[in-house]
């Protein structure tokens, strides 16, 4: 590892170690917006660990977030709290693979498409299976409080990012970028394009599973339209896109400012937030392309350059 | 059995418009069209408007309907998706942010929907008498709007297959480029393809309205099936959307009847699992080479 490699790792471990320090505030409104920022965090990096390089648009960070909440549902009062998680990252991983094996070795649309609607459909499929054993909705009821979520969602956090960074410095995020430049050429060096794309997909699946299994404490009374929401998909989408997925703390940049604007636009405009949403994906493609980051990159340009 | 078969067929009918409009905007003007839900629902919408505060068909509605969803989209394409399309160095970045446009419209379109006209169910009594086939029963309305889609998907074909204009669509839909050499206008007909699209998809949505309840927020189902549709028929053959739109209906209508009229998505989604597992280019489709 370079010097520069050093001083990264440390200004992060300084950042991870500030964060951790919220809850000594004691404030409940923080914390709950620290838990949300968190959340998004982990769920938008590791989306862009996927969709960055590869430029596939995942809308299935529902689908694996429902999943993960689920395996804490259902799992709950049967087994212990510490073996759940690492079997919603288990069930995650495999439904992404399935997913992956299923449209990754076709061309990006398919991807998209099925995505699309994932989140939809198993959701009619738990709630089929609800009604079929008669019951409608689980209670998570456990003593884990607000401040125990934050901490393991910045846990998760920093485990994803040391993976992107390993993942970014490996044969397989080497291949994923030529694959995002140009998938033929990727293929005809010799790279099994479809395999990176899987084993990445999973990644970014089991993350989304496992967050979901953290935070389902938080919700207490677990149902399928409350797990499965395919509104989180598309948060994840804009907020990884406005910060920029090409960098791995691009969407770092993006989610906290859009966690704070979206607190107000929620509270304020409760019946526009769809129109809003959709505003803001405008927004993205015609005005920010390139998200934060590329108007940093770009404003750092200028600089140089005078 | 046979009254679900037929029940299927006629829902099936309808599937085929809506896909046929997304098709066209997909396989000609190469935009994958995420907000095509919603323009089905602006014409169902608009066809209710008509018919409870006109007393007007939506037989004749959809005379009116189609041309101003024809403009509508023409100036979608024109304003919106033209900048995406010039900015874009490769197929893989034009369909990346016609994507998250399309996607962005779509919400846009939700949202000013609710806004406007309430998050409330839409519904009106048309045609909505018993008639008899086969020795079962079905809603005339029914009947009646899969008349409509047969008499314009055939429209729809012969012209694709017939008229100068038409080849000109199928060139293009086959290779842009070679389609320019041989002196097509692709710009031109890109921004026609994706305005008759939204307009066929319009005309999809008035005519589904006389028996399927319909609010702002269902459009994005019928994106999804209509996508599922173009994949299964194989994009810009009219023929494969056709028989894929009759083959969702009849599923769709089988798992409700059979299984949970909640699992119909799930139907939509196995035999898309199935088509991407087996057949990716689509039912008619050739393998790539």
């Amino acid at each position: 590892m370079s010097a520069q490699d050093w001083k990264h790792l440390t200004f992060g471990a300084v950042l991870l170690v500030l964060a951790a320090l919220l809850p000594l505030t004691d404030n409940g409104y923080l914390m709950s917006i620290g838990v949300t920022i968190a959340m998004y965090v982990v769920l938008c990096t590791s989306w862009a660990l996927f969709s960055g390089p590869t430029h596939y648009i995942s809308l299935a960070t529902a689908a694996f977030f429902g999943i993960g909440t689920y395996v804490t549902a259902l799992g709950i009062d049967t087994l212990p709290y510490w073996t759940l998680l690492p079997i919603a990252a288990v069930v995650g991983a495999v439904v992404a693979g399935l997913v992956g094996l299923a449209t990754l070795r076709l061309s990006g649309v398919y991807f998209v498409i099925f995505t699309l609607g994932l989140a939809e459909m198993v959701r009619q499929v738990v709630t089929w299976w609800q009604n079929q054993t008669g019951q409608h909705g689980s209670y998570v009821l456990t003593d884990i409080m607000e401040q125990h979520i934050y901490w393991q969602l910045l846990g998760l956090a920093a485990l994803v990012y040391l993976a992107g960074w390993a993942i970014g410095r490996s044969r397989l995020g080497f291949a994923l970028r030529i694959i995002g430049d140009d998938e033929q050429v990727a293929a005809h060096s010799g790279i099994n394009t479809a395999r990176a794309k899987v084993a990445l997909f999973m990644v970014s699946g089991l993350v989304a599973s496992v967050t979901g299994a953290i935070l389902a404490p938080r919700y207490v009374y677990i149902e399928p339209s409350l797990a499965f929401a395919p509104m989180l998909s598309f948060q994840v989408v804009i907020m990884a896109l406005l910060g920029g997925p090409g960098r791995l703390w691009g969407p770092l940049v993006g989610v906290i400012p859009f966690t704070l604007l979206w607190e107000v636009i929620a509270s304020n405009f409760p019946n526009q937030t769809v129109l809003l949403l959709g505003v803001s994906f405008l927004v993205i493609v015609y005005v920010l392309p390139d998200g934060f980051v590329g108007l940093i990159e770009k404003l750092r340009k200028q600089r140089v350059d005078t | 059995m046979i009254d679900v078969l037929i029940t299927g067929l006629l829902l099936g009918g309808t599937y085929a418009l809506i896909a046929m409009g997304l098709n066209l905007q997909y396989g000609v003007a190469r935009i994958m069209n995420l907000a095509n839900g919603e323009m089905l629902v602006v014409g169902g919408f608009s066809a209710f408007w008509m018919y409870t505060g006109g007393q007007i068909s939506p037989l004749l509605a959809i005379f009116l309907i189609a041309p101003l969803a024809f403009v509508l989209n023409w100036l979608i394409y024109r304003i919106m998706l033209v900048p995406l399309v010039k900015r874009a160095k490769t197929r893989g970045q034009l369909e990346v942010d016609s994507i998250l446009a399309t996607f962005g419209l779509s919400f846009v379109m939700v949202g000013l929907m609710t806004w406007a006209f309430g998050g409330n169910y839409f519904k009106y009594s048309f045609l909505a008498r018993p008639i008899e086939l086969v020795g079962y029963t079905y809603g005339l309305n029914r009947v009646v709007a899969f008349c409509c889609a047969v008499v314009i998907c055939g429209l729809l074909y012969l012209w694709l297959n017939r008229s100068r204009m038409g080849v000109a669509f199928r060139a293009v839909a086959v290779n842009p480029d070679s389609a320019r050499l041989v002196g097509i206008d692709v710009k031109h007909l890109s921004a026609i393809a994706f305005a008759l699209g939204g307009a066929v998809t319009a005309v999809g949505g008035a005519v589904i309205s006389t028996y399927l309840t319909l609010d702002a927020s269902t459009g994005i189902v019928f994106t999804m099936k209509a996508l599922i549709i173009v994949i299964m028929g194989g994009v810009g053959d009219v023929r494969g959307t056709i028989i894929a739109a009759l083959l969702l209906g009849v599923a769709e209508t089988f798992v409700a009847s059979y299984i949970d009229p909640g699992l119909t998505l799930a139907a939509a989604y196995a035999m898309f699992i199935l088509i991407l597992l087996f057949r990716p280019q689509g039912l008619f489709g050739k393998k790539p080479t």
